[in-house]
């Protein structure tokens, strides 16, 4: 038997995530990559739920609940405890998209600035789940959500968080997804090596906000990486390199699978396609530019 | 567990884990496993979200105490052989 995940599970029975939940498993996989000398820090999210509540934790590993705009500050707090007390512990910051992208997003910049010493992952399901399905600044141009009702669907494109953390010039920048774990794993691994502030984010498909059927979680999470929606790439002290280069699905193919886009027409998708391939160029570049200035 | 206030930690902690919580209960469809059919890939052991489903005597094995039935394994199996049969 030839596992290619580790098999020690860290995260266990009882979690109260919804069906088919992409966030579940993007816990279960970081914590497999992490191991258990390890301290989560989580904000108000869905993850302050699906833990379970007080007095019950479905994670092996200490977990600390904290407000929602202060993953990364609590987390330093914790590195700095953890250097005090001369302990090697991994502290892992491990926030929702809108508890990053948007409110938590000073205090992780604070963090990144100063170096702190914490590995930040930040789940992204592309709006405020936990309450009910608001959008963020990651929720992508398009989507419906309750606060961008139907025809008021998202007119703002999403915020790219991943290059705002590369301007930090922080040590070690990525993107993951769910659907594709051992790479997931391995860019975890990867950021735990360095010293100072890692930055991770990882696509996490909510099916109850994205109104999709909860089984279709990989399928989908696999489209948004074959049609170049969510590159997977890291970024490795200012070099980049783009973890799978095949592009071979559409938007269109993406967006049909979700109800959260049922109610856009055939211009829009044309428009969102252009912004894709653009964006695809771009990365495609910066990892020819920066692979140059390497030596 | 704590048997003066010096026992006592500084904060609030877990003191139990989840596995009370049978989220079995959920489920409206199951998934069974066809063993004849299985080529052991453990593709469904990986993609599950409520990690129930174990590897016993080199073979999947689905814990329905805590299976919330969502159909990931099903429809991720290469040979199909995960029916998703209704409770
Ligand atoms: C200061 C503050 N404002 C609002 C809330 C309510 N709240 C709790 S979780 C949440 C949404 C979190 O969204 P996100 O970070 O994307 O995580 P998700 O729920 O999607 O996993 C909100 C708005 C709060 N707890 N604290
Ligand atoms: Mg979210």
């Amino acid at each position: 038997m030839k596992l290619t995940i580790p098999g020690e599970e860290l995260m266990g029975h009882g979690n109260l995530s919804c069906q088919g939940c992409g966030g579940s498993l993007a816990m279960r996989y970081a914590l497999k990559a992490l191991g258990r000398d390890t301290i989560a820090v989580i904000p108000a999210c869905c993850w302050s739920i699906i833990d379970g509540p007080f007095p019950y934790s479905c994670l092996k590993i200490p977990v600390f609940h904290t407000a929602f705009e202060t993953a990364a500050s609590a987390a330093s707090g914790v590195s700095a405890a953890m250097k005090i007390k001369g302990k090697k512990t991994t502290v892992l910051a491990w926030a929702g998209d809108g508890g990053t992208f948007d409110i938590g997003i000073q205090a992780l910049s604070g963090a990144a600035e100063r170096g702190d010493n914490i590995i930040y992952i930040c789940y992204d399901n592309e709006a405020y789940m936990n309450t009910g399905i608001q959008r963020s600044s990651a929720t992508p141009y398009g989507a419906w959500t309750t606060t961008t009702p139907a025809k008021k669907f998202k007119s703002a494109p999403k915020k790219n968080m991943v290059e705002i953390m590369v301007a930090h010039k922080i040590p070690y920048t990525a993107t993951a997804c769910i659907a594709y774990p051992e790479d997931f794993i391995k860019k975890i691994k990867k950021a735990k090596g360095f010293q100072g502030t890692k930055y991770i984010q990882v696509l996490a498909p909510c099916p109850t906000g994205w109104r999709y059927d909860p089984a279709k979680t990989i399928e989908l999470s696999k489209m948004a990486v074959e049609s170049g929606i969510y590159p997977l790439y890291e970024v490795e002290n200012g070099i980049y390199k783009i973890s799978r280069k095949a592009k071979n699905k559409t938007v269109k193919e993406y967006i049909k699978m979700q109800g959260r886009f049922s109610h856009l027409t055939g211009e829009v998708i044309d428009e969102m396609q252009k912004n894709v391939d653009k964006e695809w160029e771009l990365l495609i570049r910066k990892e020819e530019f920066y692979g140059h200035t390497k030596e | 567990m704590f048997k003066t206030n010096k026992d006592m930690p500084p904060c609030a902690m877990s003191l139990a884990d989840m596995s009370h919580n049978k989220t079995g209960s959920w489920r409206t469809f199951k998934p069974v496993l066809d063993e004849n059919k299985c080529i052991k890939c453990f593709i469904c052991w990986k993609f599950c979200p409520e990690n129930s489903i174990d590897i016993e005597n080199d073979m999947p094995k689905i814990n329905y105490d805590y299976c919330k039935g969502c159909g990931i394994c099903s429809n991720e199996c290469p040979k199909k052989c995960i029916e998703m049969v209704e409770e």
